[in-house]
């Protein structure tokens, strides 16, 4: 295996290399630019308003947060689980983790208002704000992934591994926990003030961060002309699919309780039936892309050759798709539906109240959003060039595993 | 004996006229500060003792009439412009009920909530509330985030999407941050009624009373004691400084 890594440069593709680090490197250049624009001119020329407060770039982040978590689930398994198969990949697990959330965060920091007082934030913390709180699980995360990844790489440190993956383990748990409480906390609005947005969050980064996992090291083998082990594969495949499974369940319970409480009906219609480009996302991005046609395509019984693009690229990618969707209803749709101030009476005002909220993301944001993707993008090909990052699998014991599953 | 007659007049009078001088300048700048001395010194922080609060009775308010919204707008120097990405402190809202369909008109600002949700959420502790229940946003430490603003059960909030000119000295605002109806503070701790309240009074429909609610005596507190009164969203359990008649 070690002569299809590329530590020895002279064996790298090096052009196709820095073609890729072009690519993310442009992309993260576009994002710069349309945060100095707007850092100058100001949120007017978004799409942005006092209505849609958080739109694309926020969709971006959150998902791209969100999935830093679910990423690490593969470290997890090994180190936590004891799963070999998952142990030999817990430093790309480790790796992408920290990618995806230094992408998400830079989304979020460079949307602000007043990215300039980015020190305010991490000086003064309001305790009771759940939002303060994410801030503090994002910087642990920081350092307890990077701590994990050190101990997981260096021989000296391996020990430490496993108690570390704890910790990781549980600050994960608690970052998507607090993450989907941002909006399972917003007493006043129909789309959230939920309890199940925090194990719904959870759940879906499982499925996003795997998905993203997947993708990658799917990447990763077909760029080394590799072919990933059947076993390693089904495992893998099967765990996605419980994932979407889980995430498809949530959304249902989630739904199903709405439509039992006649004060958020019309949240329920809005989204599942009239909401125009949310009701279209919801069902065409989030249900059949993001959970029905994966879950067919994991399941779906082929031929040999034509399972490696469904199991480890295909499947995974459209998982994606789907979680960007649901992060879209969730966030842009919720502050689309209007306000209920005066429930039982028709509103209205000079501020659009009691009126669908209209939202068309602008050229900023979309740059803002995809940088994020770029940052991340950037450095995972930094990291799996300069770092030992393919997982390492011992063939024979996985054969023997095989033969005793 | 006339001589000594008006003499006698004469020293009257300048006694009369010297006792009114000096009692005015003894007692006029009393008189003149009383009103001064309710309010409180700038270095003086404000005090719990007081809860600034508003009766707005819906019955009262005219209908098409805006001239709180303008008196705002021209108090705390906004444009007055109603795009989507305009601030606006306060507005006329106007609901019919879907059953029996009776329309009313009220405005709609910062209900200064005691329990607070863009209190809570705020990360940094820029959106904060006074002492005397006031909810406010610190322009120093306002990082953008617009969290308060989706936090809002009444859409009060307004996030500054462009560079501002021609500022009122007194209501700093700024690009990038969050801002809301502040109840005028600035006015407020100088003795007088926000400025959407003063308007109303002064078109005569004096539908918007403020007061201190926690002092027995104040207009308000009277309003409030003599008549029914609700919370505009009573089911979150804020505690609004805000109150409404008629709806």
């Amino acid at each position: 295996m070690a002569q299809q890594l590329c530590i020895n440069q002279g064996e790298c593709r090096t052009g196709q290399f820095f073609a890729l680090l072009a690519l993310g490197g442009l992309v993260v250049l576009g994002a710069l630019f349309a945060f100095f624009t707007l850092e100058h001119h100001g949120h007017i020329l978004t799409g942005m308003n006092n209505q849609i407060v958080w739109g694309l770039p926020h969709v971006f982040a959150v998902f791209l947060i969100v999935a830093a978590s679910g990423a690490l689930n593969v470290a997890s398994i090994g180190s936590v689980f004891g799963k070999q198969v998952y142990k030999s990949r817990a430093p790309l697990s480790g790796m992408l983790a920290l990618a995806l959330l230094a992408g998400g965060l830079a989304v979020l920091v460079l949307d602000l208002g007043r990215p300039d007082r980015l020190v305010v934030a991490m000086t003064q913390y309001n305790f009771k704000s759940i939002f303060a709180w994410n801030m503090i699980f994002y910087n642990g995360f920081f350092a307890i992934v990077g701590l994990y990844l050190i101990t997981l790489m260096d021989r000296k440190l391996k020990a430490w591994s496993k108690p570390v993956g704890y910790m990781a383990f549980f600050w994960r748990l608690s970052l998507t926990t607090a993450t989907g409480s941002i909006f399972g906390f917003l007493v006043a609005r129909a789309g959230y003030n939920s309890a199940l947005m925090a194990p719904m969050f959870v759940i879906m980064s499982f499925a996003y961060g795997l998905a993203i996992f997947m993708v990658v090291q799917s990447s990763m083998y077909r760029w080394n002309g590799l072919r990933l082990d059947e076993g390693v594969r089904r495992r893998m495949k099967n765990l996605l699919a419980v994932f979407v499974g889980a995430s498809l369940y949530f959304t249902i319970v989630f739904h199903l309780t709405n439509l039992y409480f006649a004060k958020q009906w019309e949240f329920e219609r809005f989204i599942l039936l009239d909401g125009g480009i949310y009701t279209k996302v919801f069902w065409v991005g989030q249900v059949v892309i993001g959970g029905i046609v994966p879950l067919i395509l994991l399941f779906m019984p082929r031929s040999k050759d034509a399972q490696s693009m469904c199991f480890c690229f295909l499947a995974p990618f459209l998982v994606i798709l789907g979680g960007v969707a649901q992060m879209y209803v969730t966030i842009v749709g919720g502050q689309a539906f209007p306000l209920v101030m005066f429930p039982g009476h028709e509103v209205q005002s000079s501020f659009y109240d009691g009126v669908v909220n209209a939202y068309h993301p602008g050229i900023y944001e979309w740059l803002l959003g995809l940088g994020g993707v770029g940052v991340t993008f950037t450095l995972t090909v930094v990291a799996v060039r300069v770092f030992k990052f393919m997982p390492q699998d011992d063939f024979q014991t996985l054969q023997a595993r095989r033969s005793t599953d | 004996m006339s001589d000594s007659m008006n003499s006698k007049l004469e020293d009257r009078r300048h006694f009369l006229k010297t006792s009114a001088v000096v009692a005015g300048v003894t007692l006029g700048p009393g008189v003149l500060f009383f009103g001064v001395a309710q309010s409180r010194a700038p270095e003086e922080g404000a005090s719990s003792n007081q809860r600034w609060g508003m009766l707005i009775d819906t019955t009262k308010c005219g209908d098409g009439c805006s001239d709180c919204v303008t008196a705002c707008n021209t108090e705390n120097g906004l444009t007055g412009h109603t795009g989507p990405q305009d601030s606006q402190w306060i507005r006329k809202v106007d609901i019919k009920d879907l059953r029996t369909g009776y329309v009313q008109s009220l405005p709609m600002l910062c209900q200064h909530c005691e329990n607070a949700p863009c209190v809570d959420v705020c990360p940094t502790g820029a959106s904060m509330k006074r002492a005397d229940g006031i909810v406010l946003v610190d322009r120093h430490s306002c990082i953008g985030c617009r969290y308060c603003m989706m936090a809002c059960p009444y859409k009060a909030r307004s996030f500054v999407h462009e560079p501002l000119t021609d500022q009122n000295p007194e209501v700093p605002r700024g690009k990038g941050c969050v801002e809301s109806c502040t109840f005028c503070v600035q006015r407020v701790d100088r003795g007088d009624k926000p400025a959407c309240v003063e308007a109303c009074d002064t078109k005569g429909h004096k539908a918007m009373l403020f007061g201190d609610l926690k002092d027995p005596e104040s207009e308000v507190s009277k309003a409030l004691k003599s008549s029914d009164s609700v919370e505009v969203r009573a089911d979150l359990a804020l505690h609004t400084g805000v109150r409404y008649q008629g709806i």
